[in-house]
């Protein structure tokens, strides 16, 4: 397991451990805003190991649970319509909408594809000319530049019956809108490693210097959590708000430019609505101009009635790092892991699946 | 949802890879690697990609940047 075992020394841990808790004094919150730290930070038991004046608190990191409402209500819409197969990520499909959810829509005969990887859906395009395949593209930007690759190569290929329906969400104007809101009280961020992978670090730049918060670039295992909370306990000891990266052997600080010249060919960014943090201006994906042909929104009417949220459920909140699921009315009640309520009870690196899944 | 792990490069035939991770072997795409790749080389994989080749140097550097940490750590505590 080269590139994993090393960063899951017991020992090495421990030192970190003790450092931290030599070196932290004030009370502090940090922010993790990737939905596979949320998970880490859980699976490794992080949260107990650290001194009570530190806080990790979750943020809008899961992609599937930021999807908003009326984007699952246009999903189920055209899943609707019998010349259409539907590819998707698998958590996505368990995701409530306004009446209905894909799984249930599957339930009752529509066709619905699990896929693994954007290209899935694509071979699923060219194996049945009849059908038109929509794949619907969620994720950050680790994530778009696949789909944009997938579109080049349905192109190149001549591909008439491959769309999708873009629901892709920028992660930094929603640092900035979370920011904006006012009410959460941070001392800093815990950076995600893969979107880092892709973006850089330029745009955390601009949050340390327009916030004074400082951030820290993550990796995945336990000692790459350690180090980082140890290396944002130190800047904030010392009133420093800068940005560094821990996690060197998966990120840059210029970022994957081959990948973003992906990206910025195939998509523009658009507003787009975030369940939770409402619309964010140019924090979506949409496709250019020039790819329209494979935009689903094109080919369909895709108008759907004012979203419906279940009353009560907190996922804004949580998603906005305010409320934690233990403070919702329905977690653990009415919404379980087997019938969820909200999207942060389904997906696996979802917030309130996570507390549920690792609860005492 | 951003998961990715890091894989062996076994084979490249034009834009795509046979990557294994504990004997486990997939095919990947190439198109978006922000560098190229050698059979040999570990790269890291997301939802059917290889996004990033990962820098063997960097890599052992902070390993060593850990190790530096723990032989402070050690020296602190005697």
């Amino acid at each position: 397991m080269k590139h994993l075992s090393e960063y899951r020394d017991k020992d090495l841990a421990q030192k970190l451990i003790s450092a931290i808790w030599a070196r932290s004094k004030k009370p502090i919150h940090l922010m993790e805003v990737c939905g596979t730290h949320t998970v880490a930070i859980f699976r490794h038991g992080i949260r107990g190991v650290l001194p009570t004046n530190i806080q990790l608190i979750s943020g809008p990191g899961c992609p599937v649970c930021v999807t908003a409402t009326e984007e699952i209500d246009r999903a189920i819409k055209l899943a609707r319509y019998p010349e259409v197969i539907v590819a998707t990520f698998g958590d996505l499909i368990r995701v409530p909408g306004s009446d209905s959810s894909l799984q249930q829509e599957r339930a009752m005969g529509r066709v619905i594809r699990l896929v693994y990887s954007s290209f899935d859906a694509l071979k699923t395009a060219q194996e049945n000319p009849n059908k038109k395949v929509i794949f619907l593209a969620i994720g950050f930007e680790t994530t778009a530049p696949a789909i944009a690759a997938t579109v080049l190569e349905a192109q190149r290929l001549g591909v008439e019956n491959f769309f999708i329906l873009s629901a892709h969400k920028l992660l930094p104007p929603a640092l900035t809108a979370l920011l904006n809101f006012g009410d959460l009280n941070i001392h800093g961020f815990i950076y995600p490693g893969h979107v880092t992978t892709v973006i850089g670090t330029a745009a955390y730049e601009q949050v340390a210097q327009t916030y004074h918060l400082p951030g820290v670039v993550c990796g995945f295992e336990p000692v790459d959590i350690l180090e980082t909370v140890l290396l944002l306990v130190e800047q904030i000891e010392k009133g420093q708000a800068r940005v560094e990266i821990q996690y060197k052997r998966g990120a840059t600080a210029e970022g994957n430019l081959k990948a973003l010249a992906v990206l910025n060919q195939v998509f523009v960014p658009c507003d787009a609505p975030w369940r939770g943090l409402g619309l964010i201006p140019n924090s979506g994906l949409t496709l250019r101009a020039e790819y329209r042909a494979f935009a689903a929104e094109d080919q369909f009417d895709l108008q759907v009635p004012p979203a419906k949220d279940y009353p009560g459920c907190a996922c804004g909140e949580v998603l906005r790092g305010v409320k934690t699921p233990l403070q919702c009315k329905l977690f653990g009640t009415v919404c379980l892991p087997d019938s969820p309520i909200g999207p942060c009870m389904v997906s696996t690196e979802g917030t309130c699946a996570a507390y549920y899944k690792y609860r005492d | 949802m951003c998961l990715a792990v890091p894989m062996e490069i076994k084979k490249i035939t034009d834009n795509w890879a046979v990557v294994e991770y504990e004997g486990n072997r997939q095919e990947v795409r190439l198109d978006v690697i922000d560098y190229q790749p050698e059979v040999g080389d570990y790269v890291i994989i997301h939802a059917g990609f290889a996004i990033h080749r990962i820098d063997e140097e960097e890599a052992k550097e902070s390993l060593r940047y850990w190790k530096e940490i723990m032989a402070n750590a050690d020296e602190a505590s005697q």
